[in-house]
């Protein structure tokens, strides 16, 4: 059984159809790469993966059940953790809490608890502690673990946000450009920490890039979206080949 | 973990400056030191630094501006009087005081739950409107309320006192605009001081706990919480009820306070919920101690400048705009900042990061 099994997937805005008869099948433990010239619909389809979008057509299965139409927050309990493009931080609050934000869901105390401040609380916020340390200390982010999270270097913003996602333990991440903004040195050490990760972690990944090299260096297969439907579709060396994609990209 | 033990600490100081005044304003209040006026403030400026410390909960760790905490200040005062009266004879003074305070509390978180509940939807402007009408439709409910108490057993009315039709030998309990006149007069400083301490440990310990970080997340980017797993709507209105309970307790203080118990504008209308978030901005949004340091300052400001008459109010407003300028304006900040101003304690830690941001 596939991880993620997305069939005929479309939304439409108004009169726009931003997305067409998007099918996508992704493996347990690929990295799976999303490409396509701007306005394509691929920040479209995470935000309909993530439950963000409702989408107007097709079913979406994650492991053999559909989640098509959950809530965002279901979708996360589900095993889906994501990016955001345009980082998304809970800036006023340090690095090490954001991570503790992620674990929320796996460590459990109730609000009085919290209040009172019961024994319990104590054992449950030190576990907290370790295991977000542990995350961090995977991206070497715990040395900063007290610093503000907007205070950090934009770099270690998007690493930090990777922790996040990890940190609520998905089955399949998103990752929305990650490479987005970034020089050629510090998206080489994107590459190595992508790769530490799927195998720290064990988990599927999927990323939007525009990063050809990061692409062809790393992902195992490729969808090309163009204006919302899928120009061609399979392993990274066939697709970067294909005469259809190379006109959308580069023109005739 | 550094970052926790900085606010244990601010939370700390902030307790023993507490007990400090405390202590010295009881003594100078027993020897007599204390004009009248002063001493009969202390009790009303901890239940308006109870209300202020409740708002901001709302307004700092929710984000979410609300004009209508008077409202709920209004719920816990009325409940716990009502109460207080209605089993005036029957159960001894103590154990009476504190069943007013529980059930004037659940009843002000009861009624801050039912109202976040249509309110949360909204955000931003429309939460502030939506909440400053429900904040005047809770006073205009009380305001033609009329409930006696007979041998019959209770007896309600929202027409006038005539409609109840009670034995000539019944008691009327609220009397419409009237309100409840006659509420035992319970609420001591000592008290006072007590709900405020254990209202500043309670908020502290909330905003440092999972809840109060999965609400501060959902402060910071509802999307991103959302991502993560947080069931955003639980807790706004978890944060919501807790806020709306903490200004039921001051509610319950001022109410026992005061003799004659009525719901205007000025005690429980928009005046005062603006006034609440005069002392919540001026204090610093996110900081409580900031909150109380406000309440007792701007409390006592207008009553010190008594014998000034008419333009009291007039140095009041200036007074306001100079400390806004002082916490708040970016280069007086800086000044601050370079010379080392220690009021920095006081301003908090919440505004000085962002400051450095």
């Amino acid at each position: 059984m596939s991880l993620l099994e997305v069939t005929n997937l479309g939304i439409s805005f108004g009169g726009l159809r931003a997305v067409d008869e998007f099918n996508l099948t992704i493996e347990q433990g690929e990295l799976y790469g999303l490409i396509g010239p701007n306005g394509a619909g691929k920040t479209t389809v995470f935000n309909m993966l993530t439950g963000i979008y409702q989408p107007t057509d097709g079913k979406i299965f994650l492991d053999g059940k559909d989640i098509t139409g959950k809530k965002t927050a279901e979708i996360n309990k589900a095993g889906i953790a994501r990016t955001f493009q345009n980082i998304r931080l809970f800036g006023d609050q340090s690095v090490l809490d954001n991570v503790k934000i992620g674990l929320h869901n796996s460590f459990d105390y109730g609000t009085a608890t919290g209040i009172f401040r019961l024994p319990k609380y104590f054992n449950v916020e030190k576990a907290m502690d370790e295991k977000a340390l542990e995350i961090l200390s995977v991206f070497g982010l715990d040395k900063e673990a007290d610093v503000l999270a907007s205070n950090l270097p934009y770099g270690k913003q998007r690493e930090l946000e990777i922790a996040r996602a990890l940190a609520t333990n998905p089955k399949l991440l998103l990752l929305d450009e990650p490479a987005a903004g970034m020089n050629p040195n510090e998206t080489k050490d994107l590459m190595n920490t992508i790769a530490l990760i799927r195998k720290e972690f064990g988990v599927t990944i999927l990323l939007i890039e525009h990063d050809m090299k990061l692409v062809s260096g790393i992902c195992e297969k490729l969808t090309v979206l163009n204006f919302g439907r899928v120009l061609s579709q399979g392993q990274t060396t066939d697709v970067l080949n294909d005469p259809e994609v190379i006109k959308a990209y580069l023109g005739e | 973990m550094k970052k926790l033990n900085k606010s244990t600490q601010k939370l700390i100081t902030t307790l023993a400056v507490i007990v400090v005044l405390y202590i010295v304003m009881s003594i100078m209040d027993g020897t007599g030191n204390l004009s009248s006026l002063m001493s009969g403030l202390l009790v009303p400026v901890c239940a308006y630094s109870l209300v202020a410390v409740g708002l901001n909960l709302c307004v700092g760790y929710l984000g979410e501006l609300s004009l209508g905490h008077a409202g709920f200040m209004c719920v816990g005062a009325f409940t716990s009087a009502f109460f207080s009266k209605l089993f005036q004879d029957s159960i001894p003074d103590v154990p009476r005081f504190i069943l007013a305070l529980v059930i004037g509390t659940l009843m002000a978180a009861l009624f801050g739950f039912l109202i976040a509940i249509p309110v949360l939807r909204l955000s931003g402007d429309y939460l502030a409107i939506v909440t400053l009408a429900f904040g005047e439709i809770i006073k205009n409910v009380i305001n033609v309320l009329y409930v006696g108490v007979d041998s019959n057993g209770l007896h309600f009315s929202i027409k006038d006192q005539m409609s109840l039709g009670m034995e000539p030998t019944g008691k009327m309990l609220v009397n419409g605009a009237q309100g409840i006149t006659g509420t035992p007069r319970q609420s001591t400083f000592t008290i006072a001081v007590l709900l405020l301490i254990i209202a500043l440990i309670v908020t502290h310990n909330f905003v440092n706990s999972r809840t109060g970080r999965a609400v501060k997340a959902i402060r910071d980017n509802q999307i991103a919480a959302e991502t993560v797993g947080l069931p955003v709507t639980k807790y706004k209105l978890v944060a919501f009820t807790i806020s709306a309970a903490i200004a039921g307790v001051g509610g319950v203080l001022y109410a026992h306070n005061i003799n004659s118990l009525t719901a205007t504008t000025n005690n429980f209308g928009y005046n005062m919920s603006i006034m609440i978030l005069v002392y919540v901005v001026l204090g610093g949004i996110g900081n409580f101690s900031g909150s109380v340091i406000a309440a007792v300052v701007l409390t006592m400001l207008p009553e010190m400048l008594r014998g000034l008459s008419t333009y009291r109010m007039l140095i009041y407003s200036i007074v306001l705009i100079v400390l806004m300028l002082f916490n708040w304006a970016p280069a007086i900040l800086k000044w601050r900042e370079e010379h080392g101003i220690t009021t920095a304690a006081i301003v908090g830690k919440f505004k000085k990061t962002k400051e450095v941001r």
